[in-house]
């Protein structure tokens, strides 16, 4: 049978960043995939060199415009557990607050542009109408709609008020209840299931020896969740990683779909638990020393290497991002399905290519 | 089949989106927006232009003058925070969108202009 | 203990020659031990490459130092997974990796304009 080479991007309908994938088809089967990246390569590590180390806060969070705060957390841990700074309690919880409404933000773009995959265009708009509610409580409480830009090395610049925190808790309510109005259109449909069910599938010992990180090890089967190591205040919260077993991309939609209510219930937690205190302690000194920083981020672990040399400025700074670690797994993924699942597939493990650039 | 419900509520609901030019939304308390600058209280010191991220302050002690540039700027409101005399302030609506960039880096010069109004 | 963070020092962090990294990383892997990534840095002289592997999220690392313009042997054949990022760090710092199972030539992120390795402080034409 003939072979035909397909090239898959940079440019396609169902990414909304430039990914290429060089795909050898052979009857409309995958055979294998090669992947180009380096399309959105800023080169940000390189800024650490001219740019000093609280800076580097900014910088980092725009490393991705849709995970941003995680970024900053990490990086801000990082230089923390470097300077001895120990962040005051309240900062710690409402560093989770925010994260966590990044999280449900980032699942529920995710969820409308694989609504979107497989065209199914006005759950596109649903999903993205009740994101919205998330994007004005994250700029009324940080003043940025994304980019949120809270942390700081020592603890947060803002706090959220009990007024504010009524409003959260109230839009909470709504976007659950909306949600789950959602949840039956998209995972109780025949044409969804015929397109997502058995396709992809991940096994178990794959996701692990690949490397796979968050909602897709997590679909594989396997509890890996770095917010089990307790940074932060996941220690004080009631967490339990969500899993699931089949490893295809209907288990990786599903898993996404709990981990949004699972993002509701920490914050609602959160907020009761929530102590008095200030905000942010004074961070002394300069950062000395090596340091490896991990976060659970929307799409999985993100992995800070931070050097530093006692001056001003870090030696280095290395970032892994998520989809980095999806990449592989992705690769393995892809030989043996159809060439029309080969968007959907792409799709299932939320691929940040900006972040994964830098 | 499963949507019909949802579909009809939003027909019966009004629009969950603004007609953007001529409807804006109300901003929130905070927000960062357009980087402004009361002329009059500044000093001159330069820790703004030092702490800025993306570099996009500039400032001429011998000339008096405090220059940004719009585009460059990421609205972070770390120079605002850092501020020592509180000068800088940031105005809750975003900047509306140019044609031209050149266009709209601004000079200001200390104490010969009039100072614009304090927030 | 397990801990999100975790300061790189000699306890947790073994110094390695370059030729014994497969026969630690098979030894690793045999553990269950997940590859993570692979991070470097500039020494000057050498280029330091450390290598992050974690079980039941506790991290592990493995130091060895590469001097400049020498070759290091690819753990791809152990980790797949490790073929990406030792692709990236080829390309950044200039370290050549033996038996990569698929080779960018330098052309992953960046494009065939580019002839010093960006990361170094002291950048490595490439060949």
């Amino acid at each position: 049978m003939a072979r035909t080479v397909i090239p898959f991007g940079p440019q396609h309908p169902v990414l909304p960043e430039p990914l290429h994938l060089t795909l050898t088809v052979e009857d409309e089967i995958v055979k294998s995939a090669i992947p180009k990246l380096g399309y959105v390569h800023r080169g940000l590590e390189k800024l650490a060199e001219i740019r000093d180390h609280s800076q580097m806060i900014q910088i980092v969070e725009r490393v991705c415009g849709i995970c941003s705060t995680l970024h900053a957390m990490c990086y801000c841990q990082g230089i923390e557990e470097l300077m001895n700074v120990e962040v005051p309690p309240r900062a710690k919880f409402l560093r989770v607050i925010w994260a966590e409404m990044h999280r449900m933000h980032s699942h529920l773009l995710w969820l409308g542009l694989f609504a979107d995959a497989f065209g199914f265009e006005s759950l596109f708009m649903q999903f993205w109408r009740i994101r919205e509610r998330i994007m004005d409580l994250q700029e009324a409480t940080s003043g940025n709609r994304v980019i949120v830009s809270v942390n700081c090395v020592g603890g947060v610049k803002r706090d959220i008020d009990a007024e504010t925190q009524k409003w959260i808790l109230d839009t909470m309510k709504i976007v659950e209840k909306e949600v789950l109005q959602l949840k039956s259109t998209i995972m109780d449909d025949f044409t969804v299931k015929r397109r997502t069910v058995g396709i992809g599938v991940l096994s178990k010992e794959k996701a692990y020896e690949m490397g796979a990180a968050g909602p897709t090890l997590r679909a594989s089967g396997i509890a890996q969740d770095l917010r089990q190591t307790g940074y932060a205040a996941y220690s004080d919260l009631n967490f339990e990683p969500v899993i699931e077993t089949d490893g295809d991309c209907y288990a990786r939609t599903v898993c996404r779909f709990n981990e949004v209510f699972q993002a509701i219930d920490l914050i609602r937690e959160a907020f009761t638990k929530l102590p008095d205190g200030e905000l942010a302690v004074k961070a002394k000194g300069l950062p000395n020393g090596e340091v490896v920083s991990r976060v659970e981020q929307p799409r999985g672990e993100v992995l800070y290497y931070l050097k530093g040399n006692g001056t001003k400025f870090l030696e280095r700074v290395r970032i892994r991002t998520p989809t980095f670690a999806n990449i592989p797994p992705l690769l393995d993924m892809l030989p043996g399905c159809d060439l029309a699942d080969v968007p959907v597939l792409i799709l299932t493990i939320d691929p940040c290519i900006s972040c994964t650039e830098r | 089949m499963f949507m019909t419900k949802i579909v009809l509520k939003n027909l019966l609901t009004k629009y969950a989106t603004r007609l953007y030019p001529f409807q804006t939304k109300e901003p929130f308390k905070d927000v960062k927006g357009e980087l402004k600058i009361v002329m009059e209280k500044c000093i001159l010191c330069g820790v703004c232009k030092l702490r800025c991220p993306s570099q996009c302050i500039k400032v001429d002690k011998q000339a008096k003058t405090w220059e940004v540039d719009p585009f460059s700027c990421v609205y972070c409101g770390i120079c605002v925070e850092a501020c020592p005399v509180k000068c800088l302030y940031q105005e809750g609506q975003y900047r509306a969108p140019l044609a031209d960039k050149d266009m709209v880096l601004h000079v200001q010069e200390a104490k010969t202009v009039e100072a614009p109004p304090a927030p | 203990m397990k801990d999100s963070v975790l300061i790189i020092n000699e306890d947790n962090t073994p110094e390695l020659s370059p030729d014994k990294i497969i026969t630690q990383t098979r030894i690793l892997k045999d553990e269950g031990f997940r590859f993570v990534t692979m991070s470097s840095t500039d020494l000057g002289e050498s280029i330091c490459v450390l290598y992050h592997l974690d079980k039941d999220l506790q991290l592990v690392n493995l130091k060895v130092d590469v001097p400049k313009g020498s070759k290091i042997p690819s753990i791809a054949s152990v980790y797949g997974s490790a073929m990406l990022v030792e692709n990236e760090i080829k390309e950044h710092f200039g370290v050549e990796f033996d038996g990569l199972p698929l080779d960018f030539q330098g052309m992953l992120y960046l494009d065939e304009e580019v002839q010093k390795t960006p990361f170094c402080k002291i950048g490595i034409t490439r060949v």
